[in-house]
């Protein structure tokens, strides 16, 4: 009886206690994330952005959490119940299910799988599911039309995604997240991270991220003027909040692979003193900051894109330009002789 | 399996907690929230008009084409990650068998675009 408490109960509460722990932190992050949206969408127009709940508005978030809980839920009569309250939940739960293998710090990850980065491009390939759902049991004609154009959206950046990181994966040599950041530690400091000799990708993921986030400027799915807000029109409540934290999720999820594909994962600028004084995970929350910033600075200033062009920039500019990096990068490996053994 | 079970057990447990959590917060709002329906605000949001058809309507066959054309690059994809992965031990028949495959796919891309499969207008 003590054996199997010690040898069987014992680890899966350690993991219990690791996962709740790193979700509160996760959340809290987001919670702060958003306002942070807020703040600078706010700050490039002149405005203040939210400034009354808590000291410059820093409780804003969790004000927001409260009134939804308490507002009413709606179901539409027409709408499949089932599947619509199904939505909201695959979409939050697959969001969040891609932290389970995100090292923060060395060997500080829930889950330390060798096909790490498969995982996460197949759990984000996922939540295109969670769209669909909503816009087909809604059974009303601005979701259903915004699920088709976001399906459409999500798998064609998907696919320039996944030859990006067949690049990163070619330069590394392996799926393990911790063996992608250890590969790119050495003398050059940040000059050996991935996002130099690879800076045309990095490119493309920064923007493929944002289109498969549906971030502005590709947030066609819920461009107000044409479909109010998209799939999730029918939805209210913590229903739409659980959509609105499954997409802030993914953005950060977004965030923290392209830190730990480009940016060195929780590896200080250099590897001196002032800088190797703080912790990897300070330098990761750094990263993942600094790549939010990119993304709010796109939402702030850059105007939305159309269909067309959207879908002509994801397969006649962003697939070609991928399928030939990959090609360069693999030659250029190959006939340097540089290629990780 | 030990191995199996000791990589994975984690990523079940963390998915669990995940949707305990997505659960309490998707209830709540039905046990603590006021309630008030009626038929107009169940009817489905059309501008103000009432909904004067069914929703599950005919869309445009260009969708299905972009499913289509993104399954066949997402099988590329993943026979790209295994190849990505040992390429340092593969050698140049490695390299070069890959290079061949790449070439079909390059020729089968160029048709699709010719073909106008790609075009959104």
């Amino acid at each position: 009886m003590v054996d199997f408490f010690w040898q069987t109960l014992w680890p899966i509460i350690i993991i219990l206690a690791q996962s709740v722990l790193l979700l509160v932190a996760l959340l809290i992050f987001i919670a702060y994330i958003l306002l942070a949206d807020r703040k600078i969408w706010a700050a490039v127009q002149m405005r203040r952005g939210p400034n009354v709940v808590g000291p410059f508005g820093l409780l804003q978030s969790f004000a927001d959490l409260l009134k939804f809980v308490l507002k009413e839920p709606i179901i539409p009569a027409g709408a499949n119940k089932g599947v619509f309250l199904l939505a909201p939940l695959v979409t939050c739960v697959l969001a969040l299910a891609a932290w389970a293998v995100i090292p923060v710090h060395p060997g500080w990850s829930i889950a330390e799988i060798n096909v790490g980065i498969l995982y996460i491009f197949a759990i984000s390939s996922l939540t295109v599911y969670g769209v669909i759902m909503a816009g087909w049991a809604s059974n009303s004609k601005y979701p259903f039309l915004a699920a088709l154009r976001s399906a459409a959206q999500m798998v064609s950046y998907e696919v320039s995604i996944g030859f990006v990181i067949i690049t990163v994966l070619l330069c590394a040599g392996s799926l393990n997240l911790t063996k992608i950041v250890e590969a790119q530690n050495g003398p050059w400091g940040m000059f050996q991270w991935y996002w130099l000799p690879l800076l045309p990708m990095f490119v493309v993921f920064y923007i493929s991220a944002l289109a498969e986030t549906n971030r502005p400027p590709f947030d066609l799915v819920e461009a107000e003027s044409e479909l109010v807000a998209g799939f999730m029109v029918e939805y209210s409540s913590t229903p739409y909040l659980l959509f609105m934290l499954g997409e802030y999720v993914a953005i950060v999820t977004m965030c923290a692979m392209g830190t730990i594909l480009f940016l060195g994962g929780w590896l200080p600028p250099f590897d001196v003193a002032p800088f190797n004084w703080l912790p990897g995970i300070v330098w990761f929350v750094i990263k993942v900051c600094f790549m939010f910033f990119l993304f709010a600075m796109a939402k702030a200033i850059v105007p939305r894109y159309r269909y067309d062009q959207l879908m002509r920039l994801g397969w006649k500019v962003f697939l070609p330009l991928s399928l030939v990096m990959v090609v360069a990068v693999a030659a250029v490996l190959h006939f340097t002789g540089w290629a990780p053994k | 399996m030990a191995v199996l079970v000791h990589d994975y057990l984690p990523v079940v447990v963390f998915i669990g907690v995940a949707t305990v959590i997505g659960l309490a917060l998707l209830v709540s709002p039905f046990l603590l929230a006021y309630q008030n329906p009626d038929p107009e605000k169940l009817s489905a949001y059309e501008c103000g008009f009432n909904a004067f058809d069914d929703a599950r309507m005919k869309f445009d066959v260009r969708f299905y084409l972009v499913a289509i054309l993104f399954i066949i690059f997402d099988l590329e994809v993943a026979f790209l990650f295994p190849w990505a992965i040992v390429f340092g031990e593969l050698g140049s028949f490695g390299f070069w068998s890959m290079m061949v495959f790449l070439g079909v796919l390059t020729i089968g891309f160029i048709y699709e675009w010719k073909k106008g499969a790609l075009e959104w207008d």
